[in-house]
C-alpha cells in the first residue's frame, strides 16, 4: 500500500474516468474522453473481406463507421444480437467505430498511480490489448487500449499488398 | 502602440492577390493581342497597387519593394509617358510571375527575396529610369545598387497631406533609420497666421540621407504619400564600378530557385472556395421554406386527422421538395465554373507558341460551364498535358501549314458543355493530325501491337494512350519524354471520366474528355446478392442481360465465360467476391451486368435488379479501409448503408485471377 501511495504522487494526480463495459464476468474500462456515445444494437452491412470480429458498418447520422464485437475480437462467441446488446461508439485519433459488448455498467474513477501491469495469463483476453488492469473497490476492471482494437497495422498490411499486386495486373 | 495579430489576414492576402495576379495576367495578354482599351491597364495597375499595399501592411517588404517598381513602370503606361509595347508586356507578365512566387516563399515564412527577383527588380528599375530597355541582361548586369551612395530629395506634400493621416516626420524618422539624414525644411509658402488652417501643410523639405539605401527601400517610405505629394528621388552615384561578371553568381541560384518554389507552391494551395452571394442567398431562402414546411407538418405530431389528410399529403409533398431543392443548392456551392482552370492557358499557350516559333490562336469557348471543385483541380493537369502536345506535336510551323494549303496560324480550341449527365472538354488542334504509319511503326516496336493490320484508325489513335508510348522524333522540354498520354488517361478515369480522340491525318486531332458533373453523388444500380445490397454505377454499364447455363463455358481453373455479342467475357461473381451470405443461386436465377472499368469489359453475376437510385457517397476509409472491389458506401432511403462497387477495381481482380 505505501508502495501504491507513492507511485501515485509520482505520477499526475489527475483522476482518469473510465467507462465500465462487461463481458461475460469481467469488467473492462473503456477511457471516457474517447466515447462518443451509447447505442441499442442495429443491423450492420457486412463488409467483404473483414476479419471475423467486425461485424459491419452502420450508417451514424451520415458517417460511415464499422462496428467489431469485443467478445469476437477476444475469440470468444457470442449468441445472439438483441435489442439489449449494446453498441460504444468509441473515437481514436480522428476516427469512430462502434465496439459491441454485453453491457454498460459504470463510470470509475482511476487514479494513474493504482493501474498495474497485467499478468499474462488468467484473461481471456490477449494482454495486447490492455493498457493495465486496477482495482475499483473489491472489483477488478480492466483496462483497454482502445487505439488497438482496430489493428490499423492489419490495414497497412493489406493495403501494401494490394498496391503491390495492383502493380503487377497493370505491368 | 496595441498590436493586431496579422497573420490571421495572410491567407485572404495571398488568395486575393493571387486573383489580381491571375486579372493582371488575362489584362496583360489582351493587351498583348493588340487590344487597346485603356480600363486594361487600369486593371493591371490596381492589381499591383493592392498587393503592394497589403504586402506592405503586412511586413513583406520585399514583396511591397518589388511590386512598387512594377507599378511605376504601370504608371509610366498609364500616363502615356511609355507605349504599351512587347517588352514591357514580357516584362510584367514575367514580374507577375516573380510576384506569384515571391508571396508563397512569404506565406511560407522564406525570405522572399531570391536571386531571380532581384535580377527582374533590376530589369523594372532599369526600364522606369530610361535605360535602354534592349539590352536587358546588360541591365541585370549594370544595376548594381550598390554604386549608389546616397539620396537627395526633394519632398512638398499636397496641402491635404496631414488630413490623409500621414506624418512627415514619421517618415524622416524612417529615412533617418536607412542612414545620416540631414533635413532643411523650406517654408517659404507659409502664410501669414492669420490665413493659416491649423490642419493644411505649408512646407516642403530636402533631405539629403548618405547611406547607399536600394531605391525601393527609400521609396518604400514615401509608399503611402504616393501621388499626394510632389516628390524627386535622385540618387548620388559613386563613380561606378560596374563588373559584368555581377552576373554569373546570380545565374546559378537563379536556376535552383524555381524548384523550391513550386514546392512551397504546392503546399500553399487555396483550399477554400469563393462562393457567388446569390447561391448563399437561394440557400437561405431554402432553409427558411423548409422551416415552415416542418412547422407545417409538426402541428401533425398528435396524431392526423383524416380531414387533415389532404394537408399532410401537400406539407409532405413541399418537404421533398425543398429538400431536393436544398440538396441541389448545397451541391452547387462546390461547383466552379471551368474558366478558374482555362484561364490558366491564354499564358501557356503565348509562351509555348513563341518558344516553338509556331503561331497559334486560342479559342476557348463555355468557360461558363460548372464543375465540381474536385475534379476542376485535378483536371487541369491532363488539360495542360493535351495543350502543350497540341502545340508542340500537333500544330506545324508557319511554313509547313502553308505549304500544306492552311493558314500560318494554328487555332487550338478548347470548349466544354454539357452533355447528358456530363461535362464534355475538348481540346481540338487543326494540325497535322495523327500519323498512323508511325504509330503502328512505335507500337510494334515497343511490343504492345504484333501488327497494325486491320486495326481501325480509332484503335491505332487508342494506341497513344499505352503507357511509355511517345512518337516525337526528338524529345523536347515541352512534351514527349514518353509518360503523357497514358497518365492523362489515368488522371481522367480516376476522376470518373473517359477521353477520346478523333483525329483526321492532315486536319487536326480532338481530345475529348467526359467528366461527371460531380464526385459526391453517383447514378447506381441497386442490385440484390444473397442477402445483400450493393450499388454499381450507371456510367460503366453497359447492359444487362439475362444468361442461359448453355451459354456458358467454363475454363480451368473455375472461370466461367459467356457470350456477349461477338465476345467472350468472364463471369464475376459478386456473389464469391463479396463472400456474401444468404441462398447462391445459379446463373439462369439472375441477372448479368455487363460493365466496363478501364477499357476491358466483365459481366457481374447479380441475383436481381432492384431499381436505379442516386447515391451520395460516403468514405468507407474515414472511419475504417479500403476494401478491394468497393469505392465507397451510401445510405439506402430505409438508412442501412450498402456499399458501392468498385467496376474498376473488380476488374483488376478478375485479371489478377486470371494471371495467377
Amino acid at each position: 500500500m505505501n508502495q501504491h501511495a507513492s507511485t501515485a504522487t509520482d505520477a499526475t494526480d489527475e483522476v482518469v474516468q473510465y467507462l465500465t463495459v462487461n463481458l461475460g464476468n469481467e469488467e473492462y474500462g473503456v477511457d471516457i474522453l474517447a466515447v462518443r456515445e451509447i447505442r441499442g444494437w442495429t443491423p450492420v452491412t457486412r463488409i467483404p473481406q473483414a476479419p471475423s470480429y467486425v461485424l459491419g458498418v452502420l450508417n451514424l447520422r451520415g458517417a460511415i463507421v464499422p462496428v467489431l464485437d469485443l467478445r469476437l475480437r477476444f475469440g470468444l462467441t457470442r449468441e445472439e444480437y438483441t435489442a439489449t446488446t449494446v453498441c460504444v461508439i468509441v473515437m481514436v485519433a480522428g476516427r469512430q467505430f462502434g465496439v459491441v459488448v454485453d453491457a454498460v455498467s459504470d463510470v470509475v474513477d482511476v487514479l494513474p498511480g493504482s493501474v498495474r501491469p497485467v499478468p499474462d495469463m488468467g484473461t481471456t483476453v490477449d494482454t495486447e490489448y490492455l493498457k493495465g488492469l486496477t482495482s475499483v473497490g473489491e472489483r477488478m476492471v480492466l483496462l483497454l487500449d482502445v487505439d488497438r482494437l482496430l489493428q490499423p497495422q492489419d490495414a497497412q498490411i493489406l493495403e501494401a499488398a494490394l498496391a503491390s499486386s495492383e502493380a503487377k495486373a497493370v505491368a | 502602440m496595441s498590436k493586431v495579430d496579422l497573420a490571421q489576414f495572410h491567407k485572404a492576402f495571398h488568395e486575393e492577390s493571387l486573383d489580381g495576379l491571375d486579372a493582371m495576367e488575362q489584362a496583360l495578354l489582351a493587351l498583348d493581342e493588340g487590344a487597346d482599351d485603356p480600363e486594361l491597364i487600369n486593371v493591371v495597375f490596381r492589381a499591383a497597387h493592392s498587393i503592394k499595399g497589403g504586402a506592405a501592411t503586412f511586413g513583406f517588404a520585399d514583396v511591397a519593394a518589388f511590386t512598387h517598381v512594377a507599378e511605376n513602370l504601370m504608371d509610366e503606361v498609364r500616363s502615356g509617358r511609355r507605349p504599351m509595347d512587347k517588352a514591357v508586356v514580357e516584362l510584367l507578365l514575367r514580374s507577375g510571375d516573380t510576384v506569384r512566387d515571391m508571396l508563397s516563399l512569404s506565406m511560407a515564412g522564406q525570405p522572399a527575396a531570391t536571386a531571380e527577383s532581384q535580377g527582374l527588380l533590376a530589369e523594372l528599375s532599369a526600364m522606369v529610369s530610361g535605360v535602354a530597355a534592349a539590352a536587358p541582361a546588360a541591365a541585370r548586369a549594370a544595376a548594381p545598387v550598390e554604386a549608389i551612395e546616397g539620396w537627395d530629395i526633394a519632398f512638398r506634400p499636397f496641402d491635404y497631406l496631414l488630413k490623409t493621416g500621414n506624418d512627415p516626420a514619421r517618415m524622416f524618422r524612417e529615412l533617418a533609420a536607412l542612414g545620416p539624414l540631414q533635413v532643411s525644411c523650406d517654408a517659404t509658402a507659409l502664410p501669414a497666421l492669420a490665413d493659416m488652417d491649423a490642419s493644411s501643410s505649408y512646407l516642403g523639405w530636402t533631405l539629403r540621407l548618405d547611406a547607399g539605401a536600394k531605391r525601393a527601400a527609400v521609396e518604400g517610405v514615401f509608399d503611402w504619400v504616393d501621388g499626394d505629394c510632389d516628390l524627386t528621388l535622385t540618387p548620388r552615384i559613386a563613380v561606378p564600378v560596374v563588373e559584368p561578371v555581377v552576373a554569373a553568381p546570380v545565374a546559378a541560384p537563379a536556376t535552383a530557385a524555381p524548384r523550391a518554389v513550386r514546392d512551397v507552391a504546392a503546399n500553399t494551395e487555396a483550399s477554400s472556395v469563393r462562393v457567388g452571394i446569390e447561391k448563399i442567398d437561394t440557400l437561405i431562402n431554402l432553409v427558411g421554406e423548409l422551416v415552415i414546411t416542418q412547422s407545417m407538418l409538426s402541428q401533425f405530431h398528435d396524431g392526423v386527422d383524416p380531414g387533415q389528410l389532404d394537408m399532410l399529403r401537400q406539407g409532405l409533398a413541399q418537404l421533398s421538395r425543398h429538400t431536393r431543392e436544398l440538396q441541389e443548392s448545397v451541391m452547387s456551392i462546390r461547383m466552379l465554373p471551368i474558366s478558374t482552370v482555362f484561364n490558366r492557358f491564354p499564358r501557356l499557350v503565348r509562351d509555348l507558341a513563341q518558344k516553338l516559333e509556331k503561331k497559334v490562336v486560342l479559342d476557348m469557348r463555355g468557360e461558363t460551364t460548372e464543375l465540381d471543385k474536385t475534379v476542376l483541380e485535378k483536371i487541369g493537369d491532363p488539360l495542360v498535358h493535351l495543350v502543350r502536345n497540341a502545340i508542340d506535336h500537333g500544330l506545324e510551323v508557319p511554313a509547313r501549314r502553308l505549304a500544306a494549303g492552311k493558314g500560318d496560324t494554328g487555332t487550338l480550341r478548347m470548349e466544354a458543355f454539357h452533355r447528358g449527365g456530363s461535362i464534355v472538354v475538348e481540346v481540338a488542334d487543326d494540325g497535322a493530325g495523327l500519323n498512323r504509319d508511325a504509330i503502328v511503326a512505335k507500337a510494334i516496336q515497343r511490343g504492345i501491337i504484333a501488327s497494325g493490320d486491320g486495326m481501325s484508325d480509332d484503335a491505332v489513335a487508342d494506341l497513344i494512350f499505352e503507357a511509355g508510348f511517345s512518337t516525337a522524333a526528338a524529345t523536347t522540354d515541352l512534351s514527349g519524354r514518353g509518360v503523357g498520354m497514358d497518365v492523362v488517361r489515368r488522371n481522367v478515369m480516376d476522376l470518373g471520366g473517359t477521353v477520346s480522340i478523333r483525329s483526321t491525318h492532315g486536319s487536326g486531332t480532338t481530345f475529348t474528355i467526359a467528366l461527371p458533373l460531380t464526385l459526391a453523388i453517383i447514378d447506381g444500380l441497386t442490385a440484390a446478392v444473397g442477402a445483400e445490397t450493393y450499388i454499381v454505377p450507371l456510367v460503366s454499364i453497359v447492359e444487362s442481360v439475362q444468361v442461359k447455363p448453355d451459354a456458358i463455358r467454363s475454363v480451368a481453373g473455375g472461370g466461367e465465360l459467356f457470350r456477349f455479342r461477338d465476345h467472350w467475357l468472364p463471369i464475376v461473381r459478386l456473389y464469391d467476391v463479396f463472400g456474401c451470405e444468404g441462398p447462391r443461386r445459379a446463373i439462369d436465377e439472375g441477372i448479368v451486368i455487363v460493365v466496363e472499368g478501364e477499357g476491358t469489359r466483365i459481366g457481374l453475376f447479380v441475383d436481381e435488379l432492384i431499381g436505379q437510385q442516386q447515391a451520395v457517397v460516403k468514405s468507407l476509409e474515414a472511419n475504417y479501409r479500403r476494401v478491394a472491389g468497393i469505392s465507397g458506401a451510401t445510405i439506402l432511403a430505409d438508412g442501412a448503408v450498402a456499399l458501392i462497387a468498385d467496376v474498376a477495381g473488380l476488374v483488376r481482380l478478375q485479371s489478377r485471377r486470371k494471371a495467377a
